[in-house]
């Protein structure tokens, strides 16, 4: 009785169809796992890069310590030893950041209260403790050794904002004066003149010059003025060094920070991540100018490729005669899709580059060749490479999203007198607009992660300006620009300093990931909106 | 089967529960023996066919759907097209205001002259012809706009800017297709939200919006319950005094309750034409005595 009971559950189960059910549930769950785990790694990994950890001194068996931050510990094998992994930084000191130790070496760690942390602008961090400050350019009427340093320190910093401007107007003037130049070689080049000079002849050149000299002079007189200010510090062993005042970013002493010290700490350098330049050949500072040169470079390729996607899957869909031509520029536009996306770099590479830039620099750019103005990587040709690579995600979404239309709704609107490009506006690309942007979507998406064209059609590690600034004519789409997904592969396998750089690949591709989710975002917000208005209603 | 006179005896009731009578067309009246033409071909101009549809051919590719089809529509009758499927009577329909267009590779021989105008010359503003023919669909087909958008459609597309021109127009037409009360406080609301039958009322103000001379309708109520049926049906007789209808329908009785003439298409040929009561109750042909019947299609 039991038993046939049983039998008759059994085969309904499977009778049912539920093994079925069970499987694609299965595959699903174990794609979002797969998804989860990935954000969850790179979060973990990146986010805990800027949390001030405490900083341990340990006292090894052969009398020496160190100090420093603990990064990772592991048990070896074959030797049963537990290894603990040590931040030491002082790069300068020691000439490398992470030293292992052994746990039966370390005969005692601790925490001390008065061990500092620096953030350089060279050398990495500093670790170990403050001696005395030197510093004859701040005026300070205390005596206490760590007041006076921060105060000092402070003092320095708001000095060197003057710096900034400085570099600023630097900048500027290198400009004018480059321009100038370039005027004046353009005027030579037409009176038939062929041999170059850089040295400045025209008035505006001399005069940008002298303004560029004396600038640079008081920068250096500056520079010179606050050099003078040092602190010495001394290492977890006693060894002295001597360190600029100015050459310190940050300063933090984490075992004596409180929680709220610490979050706070945490969000300043979030802030400079979001809007800081790069130092230390990437590993350390922020990432604005990856971030902009993303951000630029999906919009550009955005007008590149979504209006010709569209009027091109437009005309395929709503003109073309349907026929042997149409159905093979289809499929080649399907094709097109999955051609690997280093090809269209090379296409980018040889066509734009070398092809239209080229030709560009020998029209219009005459004066300035040899060297290349437009016929050189730049972002405008990147994104350009990128809209050919995108254009066909858009071309098959928009055919396949006017497709869905009804044939009534195009009859109804041609029916009242509409012309077909009145329908097609009025009614048709307002309904298709939903799936129209869907393939945007995806191409944005794609265009954001996608590196290998760009290596080759104008990224660079870093770039010393970004596409648009306050000079004149503002937006310098010939000019080489820095991108998130080529950070990643630059600051994690081109980077001197792997291990140090390990968490800011995580930052960086976490950033990424970020930054594809809120454009995705902001068009699927716009694609439900358009969904609400213009969705056709089912039986 | 049903008997001449049972069928005839329903029709006249039918038209007494939707609160129509049947259609009066003494001063019409034509023997059912001579083609209907005649009786109109000469007289005053209330009288004169609207659309004259003479020796009309149609090709899809190398596949003829119509033969030599000849009708005329008298101005503000109504004129049911009844026939088996693939009949061709909705390819004649979309010849009236050169829907046909839309495919490609069709042909038409023969001419279809609207008040006298030629529409198959290939310099005809197809454009002014839809304005002035306008259609119905089988499926309504409102567009995702607003209500009060939609029934203004074919006037914003001929250019008319006038706020209170297109209020006026809107709400003239609403009351016309008979929807004005169900949706006037509502105008601003997507024409989804409306039920199937109001959706389709919706689509015959919008093509009244616009002022026809003739409107089409391909099956108007085939996709709508009984009770939108009645209520749609109940609209092409108030509709008649203003415009010309030529309705498609597969529905014999319908065809019978809403039209003065008929005509039974069969494989692609105009067997029959006539008043409709005389082709429902004394057919000619055998072909359409045998189709009204009930005994094929």
């Amino acid at each position: 009785m039991d038993n046939s009971n049983k039998q008759v559950v059994s085969s309904n189960f499977v009778g049912r169809g539920e093994p079925q059910v069970w499987a694609t549930g299965t595959a699903l769950s174990i794609i979002l796992l797969i998804a989860v785990v990935l954000i969850l790694v790179v979060a973990l990994n990146g986010l805990g890069y800027f949390w001030p950890s405490n900083l341990a001194q340990f006292n090894l068996a052969d009398g020496s310590s160190v100090i420093g931050e603990i990064h990772g510990e592991e048990v070896a094998k074959r030797s049963g030893t537990d290894r603990v992994q040590l931040k030491i930084g002082n790069r300068d000191l020691y000439g490398l950041d992470f030293r292992w130790f052994d746990r039966s070496d370390i005969e005692e760690t601790s925490f001390p209260e008065n061990a500092i942390a620096l953030e350089r602008i060279e050398y990495g961090n500093f670790y170990g403790f403050l001696k005395h400050t030197d510093a004859p350019g701040v005026e300070l009427d205390q005596d206490d050794t760590r007041d006076a340093f921060e105060l000092a320190w402070k003092d320095i910093k708001d000095q060197q904002e003057t710096l900034a401007a400085m570099d600023g107007e630097i900048r500027h003037i290198n400009y004018e004066l480059k321009r100038a130049r370039s005027k004046r070689h353009k005027r030579e080049y037409a009176e038939g003149i062929t041999t170059r000079t850089e040295n400045p002849q025209s008035p505006d050149e001399i005069d940008a010059k002298a303004r560029l000299d004396a600038v640079a002079s008081e920068k250096d007189e500056t520079v010179a003025r606050l050099a003078v200010n040092v602190a010495v510090f001394t290492d977890a062993a006693g060894t002295e060094k001597e360190i600029r005042l100015m050459d310190i970013e940050r300063v933090t002493r984490p075992n004596a920070m409180s929680i709220s010290e610490k979050v706070f700490h945490y969000l300043d350098k979030l802030v400079e991540l979001f809007l800081g330049e790069p130092r230390e050949s990437n590993t350390e500072g922020g990432l604005f100018p990856a971030i902009f040169g993303t951000v630029m470079l999906v919009f550009l390729m955005s007008l590149f490729s979504f209006p010709f996607g569209i009027i091109a899957g437009v005309y395929l869909r709503e003109y073309a005669k349907q026929g042997i031509l149409v159905r093979t520029v289809r499929i080649a536009v399907n094709n097109l899709a999955g051609v690997p996306s280093i090809v269209y770099g090379i296409f980018g590479l040889g066509f734009f580059i070398y092809g239209i830039g080229g030709a560009i620099d020998r029209v219009f750019f005459t004066e300035q060749l040899p060297t290349p103005t437009f016929g050189s990587g730049g972002i405008l040709w990147a994104s350009l490479t990128l809209g050919l690579l995108t254009v066909p995600v858009v071309i098959v979404a928009t055919e396949e999203a006017l497709g869905t239309i009804p044939q009534g709704i195009r009859e109804g609107s041609l029916s009242l007198g509409a012309t077909k490009f009145q329908t097609l506006v009025r009614v048709l690309l307002p309904m298709a607009s939903p799936g129209i942007l869907t393939g945007f979507i995806l191409a944005m998406a794609r265009a954001a992660g996608e590196v290998a064209p760009l290596m080759i059609t104008g990224v660079v590690k870093l770039a010393p300006s970004l596409p648009i600034d306050g000079q004149f004519p503002y937006i310098h789409a010939e000019r080489k620009f820095m991108h998130l997904g080529f950070h990643i592969y630059d600051v994690g396998f081109q980077s001197p300093n792997v291990e140090a750089a390990k968490p800011m690949v995580f930052v960086t591709a976490l950033l990424l990931v970020l930054l594809v989710l809120v454009m995705s975002s902001v068009a699927i917000f716009m694609r439900n909106r358009m969904k609400k208005r213009f969705s056709v209603s089912d039986f | 089967m049903l008997s001449m006179t049972q069928f005839a005896k329903e029709e006249s009731d039918d038209f007494a529960a939707i609160g129509q009578n049947p259609p009066d067309d003494s001063h019409l009246a034509t023997s059912a023996s001579a083609p209907p033409r005649e009786g109109y071909a000469t007289g005053n101009d209330a009288q004169r066919p609207v659309i004259r549809a003479s020796n009309v051919d149609f090709f899809y590719g190398n596949a003829q759907a119509l033969f030599d089809v000849s009708m005329d529509v008298p101005r503000n009758r109504v004129v049911a097209l009844i026939g088996p499927s693939g009949c061709g009577k909705s390819t004649f329909l979309r010849c009236l205001n050169r829907m046909t267009d839309l495919i490609d590779g069709v042909r038409v021989n023969g001419s279809i002259q609207l008040d006298g105008e030629e529409i198959n010359r290939p310099d005809l503003d197809v454009i002014e012809l839809r304005r002035r023919v306008g259609m119905i669909f089988q499926r309504y087909n409102p567009f995702p706009k607003s209500i009060f958008e939609n029934v203004v459609y074919g006037l914003r597309i001929s250019g008319v800017r006038d706020r209170r021109a297109l209020e006026e127009a809107c709400e003239r037409s609403l009351r016309g297709a008979a929807l004005w009360d169900e949706v006037k406080d509502r105008l601003k609301e997507s024409a989804f939200e409306l039920s199937g039958g109001q959706q389709q009322r919706l689509c015959i103000a919008r093509a009244t919006a616009v002022n026809p001379e003739v409107v089409l309708m391909d099956e108007p109520c085939s996709a709508l319950d009984p009770r939108s049926t009645a209520r749609i049906e109940k609209l092409i007789g108030e509709l008649r005094n203003k415009y010309t209808i030529v309705i498609v329908t597969h529905n014999m009785q319908q065809a019978s309750r809403v039209s003065d003439f008929t005509g039974f298409l069969y494989e692609g040929r105009l067997v029959e034409f006539g008043v409709t009561q005389t082709l429902f109750t004394k057919p000619i042909e055998k072909e359409t005595e045998d189709y009204i019947t009930g005994r094929f299609g």
